[in-house]
């Protein structure tokens, strides 16, 4: 069995909203969040399939360390990744982070990948 | 044989972003038969109860979503008249080889307004393999059916814009019928179409974006199989979206859950049979919640807004 003391815990806050989120190095961020009590208001993420591929979840990284794993190109493309924008299920801490809401409804999604088309 | 023409659900090929964990979700979990694995890659899968050698085909990619959804007809000759209806519709149709995927015949394809491949084959091998369902005084199963026990692919929900055009090409060049639909003072909400006995083989949710996956769902027995499918989504850590419930649609008994790229899956047990001299079924904006979701009675955040 690992050794829980020698995990390292970082703390998730959300920009305009109070709570913060303990969030093991281990764990993926979106986990975090669902689970702080109260769960954060206003909601910082959807919830939908925890796996990167939905792209419910999407936050923008203000301030942290963090690695991320394979997500979606659909809702977070490599321009948009390097400007700290993410799956919050795709996400581990690596440091305390500040993060704030970036869902992008389909409407959104669309008129911003048109824009970057032309 | 009174059904002619287009029989049932054929293939849907989906998109992956990780191969192993999604063969893990498709095959340990929802309980398909591995069938094989191209050389390209691409991932064969059979439910239990399906004759043929496949209905799911997985690719692995960097964005989820749906490749095309393929639908089964009888024989070339019905191929050939629906090439026909939709060239003369103005649809441009294009011809995939036999042999593109293993055991599988020529196919046809188009694109709909949607923005969605829909594709038209005659042929596809029989399972060789020793679990295909027997014909010969069969047992119910060879091997006990595992994970969620899909007996089959069953039908998908896509996303897009035109969904009026879409019920116009798929009714008048494909022989479909819309058993139930979502009118609201907006236009269509939705369309739930089918070319068999069944409530519904496709159906169509209008949405801003083209080419758009809500779900592709599995079949299972009845009632007691989704409470069990839900027991095994638990167990494994699998994303739920809503349910064990019911739609007021098509009257299926479903859960709605995520696979590991984020496409949403469902497992439908019941909905009513179907017959052609049936009325259609309309549902109002105001009365749209019990249609989806029959016992919450109310849409879900996701369900408008979160698709591959």
């Amino acid at each position: 069995m690992a050794d829980v003391d020698a995990i390292n815990v970082f703390n998730i806050t959300v920009r305009g909203s109070d709570v913060v989120a303990p969030c093991p190095e281990t764990e993926r961020v979106l986990i975090a969040l669902e689970q702080a009590a109260p769960f954060p208001k206003p909601k910082p993420v959807n919830v939908g399939c925890r796996k990167g591929g939905c792209g419910a979840c999407r936050i923008r990284v203000l301030s942290g360390d963090y690695t991320t794993i394979k997500m979606s190109r659909a809702h977070v493309t490599e321009a948009e990744e390097a400007d700290g924008y993410v799956l919050a299920c795709r996400v581990f801490p690596a440091s305390d982070m500040e993060i704030e809401p970036a869902f992008l409804t389909p409407h959104e999604r669309m008129e911003m990948r048109k824009a970057e088309r032309d | 044989m009174s059904q002619e023409g287009l029989l049932r659900p054929g293939i849907a090929q989906l998109r992956v972003l990780d191969m192993e964990e999604s063969v893990r979700h498709y095959v340990e979990y929802i309980g398909l038969e591995l069938v094989g694995t191209g050389d390209d890659g691409r991932v064969y899968l059979r439910g239990y109860d399906e004759f043929h050698r496949h209905s799911v085909v997985l690719r692995e990619a960097d964005e989820a979503g749906i490749d095309f959804f393929a639908f089964k007809a009888d024989n070339q000759k019905s191929v050939d008249r629906f090439r026909k209806n939709l060239e003369a519709y103005g649809l441009e149709v294009r011809d995939i080889p036999a042999g593109e995927q293993p055991g599988v015949g020529a196919r046809i394809s188009f694109t709909v307004p949607t923005g969605h491949d829909i594709q038209i084959f005659a042929e596809m091998e029989l399972s060789d393999s020793p679990n295909a369902p027997e014909t010969k005084n069969p047992y119910i199963w060879n091997v006990e059916p595992k994970g969620m026990r899909a007996q089959r692919m069953d039908h998908c929900l896509l996303y897009g814009p035109d969904i009026n055009e879409v019920e116009k090409i798929f009714t008048e060049c494909l022989d479909f019928q819309t058993p139930e639909r979502v009118e609201t003072p907006d236009g269509t909400l939705g369309i739930w179409m089918t070319v068999s006995n069944k409530a519904h083989d496709i159906a169509f949710v209008n949405h801003p974006e083209p080419g758009k996956l809500h779900h592709l769902a599995f079949f299972l027995e009845n009632w007691s199989d989704v409470g069990h499918a839900a027991d095994i989504m638990t167990r494994y850590d699998i994303s739920r979206d809503v349910g064990p419930t019911r739609h007021g649609i098509t009257r299926g008994q479903t859960i709605y859950f995520f696979d590991p790229s984020g496409n949403r899956n469902e497992v439908f047990a019941g909905g009513y049979t179907y017959y052609k001299d049936q009325p259609p079924r309309v549902w109002d904006h105001n009365n749209v919640g019990r249609g989806i979701f029959y016992y919450e009675r109310q849409l879900n955040e996701a369900f408008l807004s979160v698709v591959t």
